[in-house]
């Protein structure tokens, strides 16, 4: 099997002109040929933006210029991301033939950083869901295993990157969709803080929560694309103005001597043996590097499932109120507009997204808004003061990503609360608003690969990369 | 139980979504079973907590004022239209909605 490039080996290859940017846009095509049709892990391809964008890169190797931070690098972005002129779908028969006509910041950013944009991949259908089983447009399949899910929402943006059909790709997380893929294909996934990232352009599922954010084979080319679609954006104002620092210099900081707190609460009932095994060893590893591990306690961990079920959906149920048939995707015609806009969605949406409205209206509904919303709203306040409170006294946590490695394709599709149990180590971050990454921590049986979560304080991004950085460095990989 | 089949309908007039009766009663067991599982948000007093309704702290808010409100042009207008099922430049086309 052909192995993974990683962005620093792209840039040393141009340089030295091993290789040109079309040569590598093209030899992940032919890596997408062979292997997508069983992963189906892209579901639109942008060949001509991305040849065209590896031909300006060629001329600028060719001219001896200097070269921008993702100059030729082949990426995938998840299909909620807005690409002028390629289909994006959100996963949903409701998009199926929707072109945007203007690109996310995100995406725009990379590009104009130098990156080939090779398609659009595969996810949960407007990223709801945990294993990728509710995209319009069949599953992604784990390439570590392909009886099993990839993980979701971002699976096919894990199974790009994992599978070496990209170089990076691009995801969001709402409640682990990011972190919870990424440990399960055994790729680094990183969401960043609330307001890191712009989200202009990002097809909204819940506005508090959603964030973009990178998968890449290294940590360091995690913090490189983080680097490049950091900050402030004009168009979205929910991104801050707070400075982006230089995170591939950060990440060589040493860890030696910073506090790392470890929450009795992420590894209780319901963690599988084999993951609990992995990040304790993950953790000695930490140990060696000269970390002090503090056991810390997250009260209100217990609740997150219950307040992120309710905040998120309702969220949901309002920002997917724009799918009615009238200005873009599928219209189902009816001789009255209110009809019109029934079976539309109706026929539009998929069962998860239509219980995810259906929830999300109830709780927002009269008479229940008291007692779902609000109260969703004041146990959030709690579990983010839980954070505020343990970083006061540590400067990261460590937990395991998900409770469990991959499973099977099939196995939980039948019980959605189940499912959603599947995020009780993810959601938490999600709904304090702080950064999070998924670092690989070795393989049950040598084969279901295992993730070690890492939370920082809100925006210090450097620092979870620095962690994450050094315990790939230690061998995190192999524990 | 928490929802009935007659709240499920309500809510599904409100979302304006059509819904079969084998989605109704598939919809209202696992909402159900979600709504019971919510429950558990009850066994804290949070009478003196603040809803967390921001994400951001006001020292993190970009803008501490709005913008200037001023007119700029939108390019992707007729893009935009050729998105629509049935458009009628520079309109979108609905079924009738008034009757007369």
């Amino acid at each position: 099997m052909a192995t993974n490039w990683t962005i620093d080996g792209v840039r040393e290859s141009l340089v030295a002109k091993k290789i040109s940017a079309r040569e590598l846009a093209g030899e992940h095509y032919k890596r997408i040929a062979a292997r997508n049709p069983e992963l189906n892990a892209f579901l639109a391809l942008s060949e001509d933006r991305a040849y065209a964008q590896a031909n300006r890169i060629d001329t600028m190797v060719a001219a001896g210029k200097p070269l921008p931070p993702l100059a030729g690098v082949p990426i995938a972005v998840k299909d909620v991301l807005s690409t002028r002129g390629v289909r994006t779908t959100c996963g949903s028969r409701i998009l199926e033939h929707y072109v945007p006509p203007y690109d996310a910041t995100a995406v725009e950013r990379l590009e104009a950083a130098g990156a080939a944009l090779l398609g659009k991949t595969n996810c949960d259908e407007f990223a709801m869901g945990s294993s990728n089983e509710n995209s319009a447009y069949g599953p992604v399949l784990n390439p570590e295993a392909t009886d099993r899910i990839p993980g979701g929402s971002s699976g096919g943006s894990a199974a790009a990157v994992a599978a070496g059909l990209a170089v990076a790709s691009l995801g969001t997380d709402t409640g682990g969709s990011i972190r919870q893929p990424g440990a399960m294909c055994g790729v680094p996934a990183m969401m960043g803080s609330y307001g890191r990232v712009s989200r202009y352009g990002l097809i909204a599922f819940a506005s508090s929560l959603d964030r973009i954010g990178p998968f890449a084979n290294n940590v360091r080319d995690v913090a490189t694309v983080l680097q490049v679609i950091a900050g402030r954006d004009p168009n979205d104002s929910t991104s801050t103005t707070a400075p982006v620092p230089d995170y591939r210099a950060e990440i060589e900081k040493p860890v030696a001597g910073l506090r790392i707190g470890i929450p009795k609460e992420y590894f209780g009932e319901g963690m599988d043996d084999g993951v609990r095994k992995k990040v304790e060893a993950g953790i000695e590893i930490l140990k060696k590097l000269g970390c002090k591990m503090v056991e810390i306690q997250m009260p209100h961990t217990g609740y997150a499932i219950a307040v992120y079920y309710i905040i998120a959906t309702a969220e949901a149920s309002s920002n997917l109120a724009r799918y009615d048939g009238v200005r873009y995707g599928l219209r189902v015609n009816d001789d009255s507009l209110l009809s019109m806009y029934r079976k539309t969605r109706g026929a539009g949406f998929g069962p998860e997204v239509k219980r995810r409205i259906v929830l999300g209206t109830y709780v927002l509904s009269a008479g229940y808004y008291d007692a779902y919303y609000l109260k969703g709203q004041k146990v959030r306040a709690l579990i983010a003061r839980d954070f505020r409170d343990a970083f006061l006294k540590v400067d990261a946590i460590v937990t395991p990503t998900s409770p469990v490695p991959a499973f099977k394709l099939g196995e939980r599709t039948d019980d959605p609360l189940q499912m959603y149990l599947a995020d009780i180590y993810t959601v938490t971050g999600s709904l304090a608003g702080i950064p999070g990454i998924s670092v690989p921590c070795g393989k049950i049986c040598g084969k279901l690969p295992v993730g070690l979560q890492i939370f920082g304080p809100a925006f210090r991004e450097a620092r979870v990369l620095q962690l994450a950085h050094a315990f790939e460095q230690a061998g995190g990989a192999s524990v | 139980m928490k929802i009935s089949r007659e709240d499920v309908v309500r809510v599904a007039e409100l979302a304006y979504l059509d819904l079969s009766d084998t989605e109704l009663e598939t919809y209202r067991k696992q909402v159900d079973e979600i709504l019971e599982y919510i429950e558990k948000l009850n066994e804290l007093d949070t009478t003196s907590v603040e809803p967390m309704a921001q994400v951001l702290t006001d020292d993190q808010t970009a803008d501490a004022t709005l913008r200037e409100d001023v007119e700029v042009p939108c390019h992707g207008a007729a893009e935009l239209l050729k998105q629509a099922p049935d458009p009628e430049p520079p309109y979108f086309r609905v079924p009738k909605v008034i009757e007369r």
